[in-house]
């Protein structure tokens, strides 16, 4: 199975809105070794000028997740997930994520690269508010090793 | 909160212990349940050296440090990293793996500094290029 080389370009349909919740962005920074307040105590995140508790950096990860998942499963991606191994993510912010937001996640294939026999898959989530206001771009590079390895 | 961001200011070194349970727990939080994160006989199928800290873990661990310098997740604009060596977490005594940072850029312009992190884990780094833009002043 080779990855698809016409990915490149493709654009898939929103995700499902997510609503970020209180308790989730206390369970994920309690995940990441997290102890800022303001991850997890409301006065502490009111007091810093937030509506509510501030999600840890990488906490787009669980959005942009679903929208991996979609590209993980077209039928002609030719991505073995046995194969993918995470090369690099970046995640771009417009404004921090808090609970209460409800987001949604549009990923496009950004490129398809072979190199050295694998495949560098990069995808770009864009993750946006119920006001359709972009809130922030994560943008994974997966590796698909190729057979030989 | 730090109002003072300087070019060459150091951000305090930490380290941070990583377990099974943390594995775990992250699995647990992030929604990724690739056995190769808790389970030897998956991660030894396939072919490691032991069970691995999910990449991500140690992405989102490794920022905890310049979060708590500057005292404000939310002011952390851009954060990107290479995963270049996998974290084997050794069933009985983990892994420790060791964050420093530098502060290698300010831009007064935009309102914006890069903090650049070292990670280590056995004396190896285990991210590349793991950059972190902060804004200067808090919202």
């Amino acid at each position: 199975m080779a990855v698809n080389p016409a990915l490149q370009g493709r654009v898939f349909p929103p995700v499902p809105a997510y609503l970020v919740g209180r308790e989730k962005i206390r369970e994920f920074a309690r995940a990441v070794l997290s102890d800022s307040p303001i991850n997890f105590d409301l006065d502490a995140a009111h007091a810093a000028g937030y509506r509510d508790l501030v999600a840890p950096p990488t906490f787009p990860i669980v959005v942009q997740e679903r929208t991996l998942a979609q590209l993980l499963a077209e039928p002609d991606a030719g991505i073995d997930f046995s194969r993918v191994v995470h090369g690099e993510q970046r995640f771009t912010y417009s404004r921090p994520i808090v609970a209460g937001d409800e987001l949604t996640a549009a990923l496009t294939v950004a490129s398809i690269k072979s190199l050295g026999g694998h495949t560098m898959v990069t995808a770009v989530s864009e993750i946006s508010d119920s006001a359709g206001s972009h809130v922030v771009t994560a943008t994974s590079t997966l590796v698909v090793r190729g057979e030989e390895s | 909160m730090r109002t003072s961001i300087s070019l060459g200011d150091e951000i305090p070194a930490v380290e941070f212990r990583l377990t099974r349970d943390t594995l775990v727990r992250y699995a647990g939080a992030s929604g990724d349940f690739n056995p190769i994160h808790y389970r030897d006989d998956v991660a030894s199928s396939v072919g490691l050296p032991g069970v691995l800290a999910h990449g991500m873990l140690t992405m989102g661990v490794a920022v905890q440090s310049t979060v708590r310098w500057i005292g404000d997740p939310g002011r952390i604009l851009d954060y990107q990293t290479r995963f270049t060596r996998p974290v084997v977490v050794d069933p009985d005594s983990g892994a420790t793996i060791s964050v420093a940072g530098k502060v290698a850029q300010v831009d007064d312009e935009s309102g914006t500094a890069r903090v650049d992190l070292t990670v280590t884990y056995n004396g190896e780094t285990v991210l590349g290029k793991a950059q972190v833009q902060v804004r200067l002043v808090s919202a």
